[in-house]
């Protein structure tokens, strides 16, 4: 039984490499990727599972860090924005201007790389169900809707 | 950030969750199972909640099963909706499933955590309302059967201490004709104005919901009157509506009015797609 009753420290597999953090078993990976690890592509938004700016693929899906505790990812694989390094959903975006102020951009960035990776050919009304999950405030939803598609067309 | 602390407990076996559970029980934490977690974490986050200690269930095998076995569909509570979804073998289940939430909040909330959860509409309990669904629980002495209804009235009714391991469905429901319809105030992604799920089996339309009132359910009498081949459509739609009318949530969510609107049209729009009976 894997237990943590007090701040400890935890290992974590962020972008592929093993990390040391110290952690209290309530702290928020959220909290710990940004703090303990400087990874602050994943944005603090509502902290509340709603925007979505938060998002990190912990074993392949999109999670909403704010809502994942960091004693839960322990042996979890997890890929922040940063651990991305110029994938094709990356380039989509700025070749479409897929953002405006940008603070939603990691955010989407994580749910569509994890969904062309689960689903490189998805019908339409998939790609609305997985996008539906984070909010732009600029509202650049049709250009984000326009990068994600070019990089599903890309893998066909 | 949650503002206060809590131990973590992630048993690998049934018998080492209950157990752990006791133990901090004894030592007065107030243990909570751990699905999901997304409705612990954000309530703990307001101080809605305080525990002094979670367990987490998503390591144990038995709750991540999702497998036949003879006539039977075994699924696991701690399987998330995702996996539900993806793997698309109760569709009834997967669209209920596909609806709670937005996606990616689907990736974390377990199929037991949706039927544990202190918010009303619990929308998977629907099925297993709907196709008899047989519950395994964890008590202290031992795995324990019990069909749906006899743990789920209004809400889980399990003593402190026992949780869900998986559900079961005869495999005859996997493919019977269904249909899932959700209504919400405005945003695709909201809690329901109403949801309805419909199976048909034996030339019957069986119905459960959620949204109209403060807790899902499936009630026979207004299943009768769905079936009651003497009734044009809309007068079955009617009468049903005219005995919802009373109970029904009035709230920002919708009135109790415009919910026996939809309602009206809704259970038009069931009877249309499953051709009556």
């Amino acid at each position: 039984m894997f237990r943590i009753k007090e701040k400890s420290i935890l290992h974590l597999n962020v972008n592929g490499e093993d990390r040391e953090v110290v952690a209290r078993p309530s702290d928020i990976l959220l909290d710990t990727l940004r703090n303990q690890l400087a990874l602050t592509g994943a944005k603090p938004g509502c902290e509340n599972g709603d925007c979505g700016a938060c998002t990190v693929i912990v074993d392949g899906w999109p999670i909403k860090s704010c809502l994942m505790l960091t004693a839960e990812a322990v042996g979890k694989k997890i890929t922040t924005v940063e651990g991305l390094k110029n994938a094709p959903v990356q380039k989509a975006f700025i070749e479409k201007f897929a953002f405006q102020c940008g603070y939603c951009t990691s955010g989407f960035l994580m749910a569509c790389h994890a969904l062309a990776q689960k689903h490189p050919n998805p019908p339409d009304y998939v790609i609305d169900e997985w996008l539906q999950s984070n909010i732009c405030r600029c509202t650049s939803y049709e250009e984000i809707g326009e990068a994600i598609r070019v990089v599903l067309s890309q893998k066909q | 950030m949650i503002p206060f602390d809590f131990e973590y407990d992630r048993p690998g076996t049934v018998g080492e969750a209950l157990t752990v559970f006791r133990q901090l029980d004894a030592e007065q934490k107030n243990p909570m199972f751990f699905g999901g977690g997304t409705e612990i974490i954000s309530m703990a986050r307001m101080g809605n909640v305080k525990t002094g200690a979670v367990v987490d269930l998503k390591a144990i095998p038995e709750c991540r099963v999702f497998e036949y076995d003879k006539d039977r569909l075994l699924i696991g509570s701690a399987l998330t909706l995702s996996d539900l979804v993806e793997a698309k073998r109760f569709p009834l289940l997967d669209h209920t499933a596909g609806r709670v939430a937005d996606h990616t909040m689907q990736c974390k909330i377990t199929f037991g955590g949706n039927l544990a959860s202190t918010i009303i509409y619990r929308e998977t309990v629907l099925p297993l309302l709907l196709a008899d669904a047989v519950v395994t629980v964890a008590t202290q002495g031992g795995l324990r059967d019990y069909k749906i209804t006899q743990i789920f009235r209004e809400r889980l009714q399990l003593p402190r201490g026992e949780f869900i391991v998986r559900a079961s469905i005869e495999k005859r429901w996997l493919s019977a004709p269904y249909i899932h319809v959700k209504k919400t105030k405005n945003e695709k992604v909201d809690y329901p104005l109403l949801t309805v799920a419909c199976l048909k089996a034996d030339d019957k339309i069986r119905m459960a919901f959620s949204g109209l009132l403060p807790y899902p359910f499936r009630d026979l009498q207004w299943e009768n009157l769905m079936n009651d081949k003497s009734l044009s459509f809309p007068e079955r739609a009617e009468q049903i509506s005219a005995l919802a009318a009373p109970h029904l949530l009035n709230n920002l969510d919708g009135s109790a009015e415009f919910r026996k609107f939809v309602l009206n049209n809704t259970l038009i729009k069931v009877l249309q797609t499953l051709k009556g009976v």
